[in-house]
C-alpha cells in the first residue's frame, strides 16, 4: 500500500520530471558540502538518493557511490560527469554490505517515504551500511518553512502533494493566481451584526473573520483545482510527488528511533538537518 | 562503472543477505565490456588508504571473472605512512589504480551466486533495482 503510493508519487513522477529537475540542481548545500570536506583522503562513503549526482565530486580526496531509485536521474548524473560513481538501487534495498562504509549522505530524500515506520527503517538501512562509529548525515524537508515561497508552517498538515510544473516552451506561463484575487473580492460581504449585543460584537467579529477566512482558503483551494483541470485541458503537465514535512525534531525523534546516536542537527535552507552516529 | 565500485556490490535480495555467496557478485567475462580510462589522475595517499578498505578475495575474484589472474594472492601490505612508501610500493600502487580506478566496465551482466538473480550494466551504469516480485 504505503510502495504503491510512493512508485506513483515519487519513483514514476521523478523519471518523468528528470532532466528537467537535473537542470534545477546544481549547487551544494553549504553543511554537506563541510561534512564531506571533513572526510579524511581515501574514505568511502555512500550517497543515498543522490538525484543527478551534485555531491559526489564536492570532495576529490573520497571515493563515494551513489545510488538512486530513478534511472533517468542517474542517466542525467552520469552525462553531467561520466567518473561519477553511480547505480541504480532503491534506497531501503541498498546493495552493499553491512558495516562497510566510512560516511553516508543522504539529501531531502527519506522524507519520499510514506509512512513513519519506513522512513524510520530507511534511515536504519542507511546507518547498517555504515561502520561503527561512523557518521551519516540526513535532510529532510521541514514543515517550518515560512520564509519560503511555499510558505509551509507549523500547524498544517504534514502528508502533502507537491506539485511540479513541467515547463514546456511552446506553452505560456501559466500563472493566473492575479485575476483570480480580483474576482474573490467580489465575494466579499460585511457581517450583520444588527441583532448581536454591543459586548458580544468583538467576539462574534473575531469569529466571522475567522470564518470568512476559512471559506477564502476553501475558495483559493477549489480555484487552483480547476486551474489544475484547465491546465491538464491546455496540455500543460503538473506533477505531484508526494512529501512528509518534518517538524522541528522529528527527524531527531526518528534518527533516535532507527538506532543512531545525534551528534548535532539544525536547520538549512527550508530543510532540518542531522548528523548522527552508529553506535 | 569503475572496478572498485565491484569491492561494493552484493546482490540486493535480502533472502541472500544470510548466504555468504551474495558477495562479490559473478561478472561475466563474455559479456562484459572493459574500457581504459587513463585520465584518471594517480593519488597515492588516497590508493593507500583505499587499499586498507577493500576486501581482497573479493578483488581476486572479480579480477578472474573477467580474465585477469595475475593478481597476488595476499592483499599487499604496504607502509601506512606515504613517506614511508619505496619504489617498488609505489609501483605497486600505480598497479593498483591502473586496476581499480582506471579501469571501468562499460556494458556487461554479472550474477548473485546465490539465488542466480542477473544484474545488468548499461552505458557504465549498473542496474541493482529487483523486480516487483523480488523486492
Ligand atoms: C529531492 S531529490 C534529492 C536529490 C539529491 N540528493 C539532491 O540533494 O539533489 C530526491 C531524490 O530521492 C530519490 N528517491 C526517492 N525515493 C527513493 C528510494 N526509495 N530509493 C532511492 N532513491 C529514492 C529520488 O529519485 C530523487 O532523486
Ligand atoms: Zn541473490
Amino acid at each position: 500500500m504505503a510502495s504503491a503510493k510512493e512508485e506513483e508519487y515519487v519513483h514514476k513522477v521523478y523519471n518523468e520530471i528528470a532532466s528537467h529537475f537535473s537542470q534545477t540542481r546544481y549547487k551544494p548545500w553549504p553543511i554537506v558540502t563541510k561534512f564531506l570536506n571533513g572526510q579524511p583522503v581515501g574514505s568511502i562513503g555512500i550517497d543515498v538518493g543522490c538525484g543527478n549526482g551534485k555531491y559526489l565530486n564536492v570532495n576529490p580526496n573520497i571515493f563515494i557511490i551513489g545510488s538512486d531509485r530513478s534511472d533517468g536521474l542517474i542517466k542525467c548524473a552520469h552525462e553531467i560527469n561520466g567518473q561519477y560513481n553511480v547505480l541504480v538501487a532503491d534506497g531501503m534495498c541498498l546493495p552493499h554490505r553491512d558495516n562497510t562504509f566510512d560516511f553516508a549522505i543522504s539529501i531531502a530524500v527519506v522524507h519520499h517515504w510514506s509512512t513513519r515506520e519506513r522512513r524510520v527503517q530507511a534511515i536504519n538501512h542507511i546507518l547498517n551500511k555504515v561502520k561503527s562509529g561512523s557518521q551519516i548525515l540526513i535532510y529532510c524537508w521541514a514543515l517550518e518553512q515560512s520564509t519560503s515561497r511555499r510558505g509551509y508552517h507549523e500547524g498544517m498538515e504534514q502528508d502533502i502533494l507537491v506539485p511540479w510544473v513541467l515547463q514546456e516552451k511552446t506553452k505560456k506561463k501559466r500563472d493566473t493566481s492575479d485575476s483570480d484575487k480580483s474576482k474573490d473580492k467580489k465575494n466579499l460581504i460585511k457581517p450583520d451584526l444588527s441583532g448581536i449585543p454591543p459586548k458580544e460584537r468583538a467576539l462574534y467579529m473575531a469569529k466571522w473573520k475567522k470564518e470568512q477566512e476559512d471559506i477564502r482558503i476553501e475558495q483559493e483551494r477549489k480555484e487552483k483545482e480547476s486551474q489544475q483541470i484547465r491546465h491538464e485541458e491546455k496540455n500543460e503537465i503538473t506533477k505531484y510527488r508526494y512529501y512528509h514535512l518534518y517538524r522541528e525534531g522529528e527527524l531527531e525523534e526518528d534518527c533516535i528511533s532507527a538506532g543512531a546516536k545525534i551528534i548535532t542537527s539544525g536547520y538549512e535552507r527550508d530543510n532540518w538537518y542531522v548528523i548522527a552516529k552508529k553506535p | 562503472m569503475k572496478f572498485l565500485t565491484t569491492n561494493f556490490l552484493k546482490c540486493s535480495v535480502k533472502a541472500c543477505d544470510i548466504s555468504n555467496l551474495n558477495f562479490p557478485l559473478e561478472y561475466d567475462g563474455s559479456k562484459c565490456k572493459l574500457v581504459q580510462n587513463e585520465d584518471i589522475e594517480f593519488q597515492p595517499e588516497f590508493l593507500l588508504n583505499i587499499l586498507d578498505r577493500i576486501d581482497w578475495p573479493a578483488i581476486l575474484q572479480v579480477a578472474a571473472d573477467l580474465g585477469n589472474t595475475s593478481l597476488p594472492s595476499q592483499k599487499p601490505e604496504l607502509h601506512t605512512n606515504m613517506d614511508e612508501l619505496n619504489e617498488e610500493e609505489l609501483v605497486i600502487l600505480r598497479d593498483l589504480h591502473t586496476l581499480l580506478l582506471q579501469t571501468s566496465i562499460t556494458e556487461g551482466e554479472m550474477r548473485c551466486r546465490n539465488c542466480g538473480h542477473v544484474y545488468y550494466i548499461k552505458n557504465s551504469i549498473p542496474n541493482l533495482l529487483l523486480p516487483p516480485h523480488l523486492a
